[in-house]
């Protein structure tokens, strides 16, 4: 982060990659994430998107909001298409079949494209080392059909197949860890981001992708209708889950942790959790216990940045 | 003239994917496939061969990974067999759909449960109507030439297609037989290098695997219908030239003693060798037998099918997998449907062997055209028979 200070709203290209007409609901903030990753990119990119909202909101043929080459395969093959796009690239610069130059190569994907369905085809490129940045645009659930529970979804919370019931008030597991389990494949890149915080998200996509190797960065992204929130109030809770803990910012360069937002001061989950409908039937107990954790989870982060600084 | 030499015939596969000079191999291991990945992993680490080799994590990201190689423009291959083909079946129907030219190599072995190594066809039917163009190998050479007629059909642009190429597992697979290499040169006059239509490419980029509403998704598999029958002239015209430049000339249906047969037996693979030897057999006795070998499977060739089947009395075709609770193995059941429609019409007699590399030696051939002459007698009898099965 240390161009963050010379960063000004007006450095940002004003150049759209991902453009507008794209389907997405009002107060999507996945579809400005991927606004904003198009921008910190530019136009040397292939990206290879999986199956999910994203997908389906940007190309309704025969429109396309890509103003980038861009292939669609399949829901848990991001991943292995994009090493397919990597390697082909590098066979045909190594044998003068096209000149050789830089093209950074994106898989995107969902957080069921990516903790669920897509998991085997990421730790599997991640490990071959392939030259290319991965993004998670996690939204906590399936919204793309009908916000069904993924192991993406915080505990506690209601969607239609962990619905908040007289039995069962919601989720019953605790969220996957992605980032954690993305940094275990010892890869030179793992950052979290969230759009909220736009130049963050810019300077991290820019960095995981220049990286040369595999790079990782899961992206919170507030969903309105998924998470039963107000559409204009998307980036405010962004920025509440980044406050609260619940979705710390940092960033894991060759084995380094470095909290790129730091929170010195975490605000209580509650602030974040009553503005969203699928959090509405928590009770005390159930918000303490989520509380007691977020603190937990947090002072971990800080222990792992401490032990991994730099002498 | 090429070398002549003794080749195992997956190494046959392996040594044609050098000489077509890809860019991208991606493969995941799987008996009894493995041997051609193997030696062709050989090839990139010895520097015989440049290529990318992506040793992927499943056969599904095999595919997915050719999809991605071919979408830039590489030339890609993978190879695979049984339960790995079912595990990647669903890229293979998207890259057809896509129009990427792959080849891939089906080493054909049985699908579990319970499971099983060995040789049958059961796995390449489970994707029979994926789109892709898919030959029948019948020895080590097939293979060897149909890896190159491959990409040039596949690459060419009025194809635009993957195409598979099967071979049985271990009968072909791990056999060594004479076979005669090509020299480079020929196979470079033969397969150009790979230049791709519409590729991913930031100077002139495109939208890949859209999504398509109902208003456009029929049209699509219109063209895509369309796209597999049209592919028909192509691939005549590739074995022609292939046949002019290598003496060795090809047919969707090899026809084999069929003059004057009343009975024609049908096979597809491997064992259309072995049936050789038992209509020389019963030809020496003075039976009207003859054999037709159906090397090209998609798209089918309906007219050199239907003229070749015209004049016999009764087909007798032997099946190498099982419609469960069907209408027989699916190469009986799609000539059938070849030759319904038409005026006069032969019975089809049909018989599934030589599952999970069950050996079908001649005298099983003739027990069966025994069989057939005998159940047309009484009046047709059941859809199909197992054959062999033992009590």
């Amino acid at each position: 982060m240390e161009k963050l200070n010379v960063y000004a709203a007006k450095l940002v290209p004003k150049n759209e990659n991902f453009t507008q007409g794209h389907r997405a609901c009002q107060g999507c903030a996945e579809v400005l994430a991927l606004r904003h990753i198009g921008k910190a990119l530019g136009k040397n990119v292939i990206i290879a998107s999986a199956t999910g909202c994203m997908e389906v909101v940007s190309s309704p043929f025969p429109f396309t909001s890509w103003d980038v080459p861009w292939i669609h395969v399949a829901f848990e093959n991001a991943a292995a298409v994009a090493s397919g796009a990597e390697s082909g690239l590098k066979a045909l610069m190594r044998k003068g079949k096209i000149s050789p130059r830089k093209i950074f190569v994106l898989a995107l994907a969902g957080d069921g494209g990516t903790n669920d369905i897509g998991l085997q085809a990421l730790s599997g490129a991640l490990e071959r080392g392939h030259d290319f940045l991965y993004i998670c645009t996690d939204n906590e659930a399936y919204m793309n059909t009908g916000i069904q529970r993924s192991s993406a979804t915080p505990w506690g919370a209601s969607t239609t197949t962990s619905p908040a019931g007289k039995v069962i008030p919601g989720q019953a597991t605790w969220k996957k860890n992605m980032a954690a389990i993305a940094a275990a494949h010892d890869i030179p890149y793992v950052a979290t981001a969230c759009p909220s915080y736009p130049f963050d998200l810019m300077e991290k996509v820019k960095r995981g992708a220049r990286i040369p190797g595999p790079a990782y960065i899961h992206v919170l992204a507030v969903c309105p209708t998924g998470w039963r929130s107000p559409p204009d109030l998307s980036i405010r809770l962004g920025r509440l889950a980044v406050e609260t803990g619940i979705f710390p910012l940092y960033e894991v360069v060759d084995g380094k942790y470095k909290i790129t937002v730091d929170v010195p001061e975490l605000r209580p989950v509650e602030d974040y959790f009553r503005l969203q409908g699928r959090f509405r039937h928590l009770t005390k107990d159930m918000i303490d216990q989520i509380q007691r954790r977020v603190r937990k989870e947090y002072d971990r982060l800080r222990k792992r940045v401490e032990m991994t600084m730099e002498d | 003239m090429g070398k002549r030499v003794g080749m195992e015939g997956s190494f046959a596969a392996s040594e044609a994917v050098k000489m077509a000079n890809v860019d991208v191999i991606a493969a995941y291991p799987i008996t009894p496939q493995t041997h051609i990945v193997e030696r062709l992993s050989e090839f990139v680490n010895n520097g015989e061969l440049d290529a990318e080799f992506v040793p992927v994590e499943s056969e599904h990201s095999a595919m997915s990974v050719c999809a991605g190689s071919a979408a830039v423009g590489a030339r890609s291959f993978t190879c695979t067999s049984s339960q790995g083909l079912i595990l990647m079946s669903e890229i293979v129907y998207c890259t057809a759909a896509m129009r990427l030219p792959i080849v891939m190599v089906i080493v054909n072995r049985s699908l579990s449960n319970p499971i099983s190594i060995w040789n049958d066809h059961t796995d390449v039917m489970s994707i029979r109507d994926c789109g892709w163009i898919q030959y029948f190998a019948e020895n080590g050479q097939d293979v060897l030439d149909h890896v190159l007629i491959s990409y040039r059909v596949g690459e060419d642009r009025d194809v635009m297609l993957p195409v598979i190429v099967n071979m049985d597992g271990f009968s072909i697979s791990h056999v060594i037989e004479p076979l005669e290499l090509l020299d480079q040169e020929t196979v470079d006059k033969f397969l150009p290098p790979y230049k791709p239509g519409v590729v991913l490419d930031p100077t002139h980029p495109v939208t890949m695997g859209a999504i398509v509403l109902p208003t456009c998704y029929t049209e699509a598999k219109k063209a895509q219908d369309e796209a597999v029958k049209a592919s028909m002239p192509t691939i005549l015209k590739a074995w022609q030239e292939f046949g002019d430049l290598s003496g060795r000339y090809y047919h969707p249906i090899e026809e084999y003693r069929t003059d004057g047969a009343d009975v024609l037996l049908v096979t597809m693979g491997g064992i259309g060798e072995t049936a050789m030897w038992a209509v020389d057999q019963m030809r020496e006795k003075g039976r009207p037998v003859g054999l037709l070998k159906i090397r090209l499977w998609r798209p089918f060739p309906f007219e050199a099918f239907r003229k070749a089947a015209e004049k016999a009395k009764m087909l007798v075709v032997v099946d190498r997998a099982v419609s469960y609770g069907g209408p027989g193995g699916p190469v009986a059941s799609e000539l059938k449907s070849a030759l319904y429609n038409e005026p006069k019409r032969p019975p089809v007699v049909n018989f599934i062997a030589g599952l999970a590399s069950r050996d079908i030696a001649p005298f099983d051939f003739i027990a069966m055209v025994d069989r057939a002459e005998g159940t047309i007698k009484k009046g047709m009898g059941p859809l199909y028979e197992i054959y062999g099965v033992r009590e």
